[in-house]
């Protein structure tokens, strides 16, 4: 089957999260995972540009790694490739989704530039409110935390607003 | 307050720049069953991201909130037993309002978040692979902001750990139940007033 139900699905993640707490002692969580591999990028690039971040950051205790979340994430990209490979539900080589194609047309360097200039902001944000949809959005709110409660809600009604200031009410019969 | 004990031991040795052996293998697990569940759940396609946020197909709200009413009940359980800890986030009320607003902004551009970007480029769809060099770019541009950051935003607000239960000076075995079951109402509601 391509699409299971939500409720399955979600089940599934809320489960998982009782392993990920019980045997890791790990929240699911993803920011960290770019941020490492965004510091690690640039102390291979820039050395000394770097020293006076990793350092203030090495006092907190969080030294960039391949860690946990690294994994996480590395795993994340195998389960999708399994899970779309073996019900023929892949998408391969797509690179201007349906919805966007409407509004914007097919050209593909425009919707690389809104990806990419999506994802800067995205990431600010992410780090901002130190954490994103996964770490706040389910590990956070699931474990009630009000931080959590606060950064999502906000963080839909601002997607929403952006979303219907992008595609209007017209978008909705194109998704 | 949040913590009867640490339940699981943490070792003290400092962490491997490299996470190898079991641990790492049991993560690489854990993500792949978490992939592999978001693709099933069709929440890596950008048409039904963006439908979550245009409110045409309930999707994406469906599965997280019943990944919340399942994960809270059992993760709630477990500490209750001392079989696992809390990882709560600080509250900064100023860094969370600021920081959600902005994530929301991205999040309509780009669609694919962090966890759901892996599940698209997965499958195959490639406009990912920009998204995600924008997140790393994103993640430079916040080390370049953090200093004034840590002196401004961040000190907005500052409330420490904080939970639901405590703020409405409920025991978390009366309001998690409770809330279990309101987050359950909800998903009634919605599967009965949404077409998707």
């Amino acid at each position: 089957m391509k699409v299971w139900s939500p409720y399955v699905v979600g089940a599934g993640i809320g489960i998982l999260s009782w392993f990920t707490f019980a045997t890791a002692d790990k929240p699911i969580g993803i920011t960290t995972a770019f941020e490492y591999s965004a510091a690690l990028t640039e102390q291979a690039a820039a050395p000394e540009v770097t020293q006076p971040y990793i350092e203030a950051k090495a006092k907190d205790g969080k030294v960039p790694k391949i860690d946990w979340e690294w994994m996480l994430v590395l795993g994340v990209f195998i389960g999708a490739y399994f899970s779309s490979k073996m019900s023929g539900d892949r998408a391969p080589g797509e690179q201007v989704p349906g919805l966007w194609g409407w509004r914007f047309g097919t050209s593909q360097r425009k919707r690389h530039a809104g990806a990419f200039l999506g994802g800067v902001i995205m990431m600010l944000g992410a780090r901002i409110a130190q954490g994103c949809t996964s770490g706040h959005a389910i590990s956070g709110i699931l474990q009630l935390s009000l931080s959590s409660w606060i950064f999502a809600p906000v963080m839909g009604v601002a997607g929403m607003a952006v979303a219907f200031l992008i595609y209007g009410k017209e978008g909705r019969n194109h998704v | 307050m949040t913590d009867p004990g640490q339940a699981v031991k943490e070792s003290s040795a400092p962490p491997p720049a490299v996470l190898a052996g079991r641990k790492a293998l049991m993560a690489v697990i854990f993500g792949t069953v978490f992939g592999f569940l978001l693709q099933k759940g069709g929440v890596g396609k950008y048409n039904v991201l963006l439908g979550q946020l245009l409110l045409q197909d309930f999707t994406v709200a469906k599965v997280m909130l019943t990944a919340i009413v399942v994960g809270m009940s059992g993760v709630f359980t477990l500490h209750h037993f001392a079989k696992a800890n809390l990882h709560l986030q600080p509250t900064k009320i100023g860094a969370q309002i600021i920081g959600g607003t902005v994530f929301g902004i991205g999040f309509a551009l780009i669609a694919y978040c962090p966890g759901t970007g892996p599940v698209a480029l997965g499958q195959g769809s490639w406009d990912v692979l920009f998204g995600m060099a924008g997140l790393i770019a994103g993640s430079h541009l916040f080390a370049e902001m953090s200093g004034w950051l840590k002196r401004t935003v961040e000190t907005w607000g500052d409330q420490g750990k904080v939970m639901l239960p405590d703020l409405l000076h409920l025991p978390r075995g009366v309001f998690v139940p409770l809330f279990a079951l309101i987050l359950i109402i909800g998903l009634f509601l919605l599967e009965h007033f949404t077409h998707h």
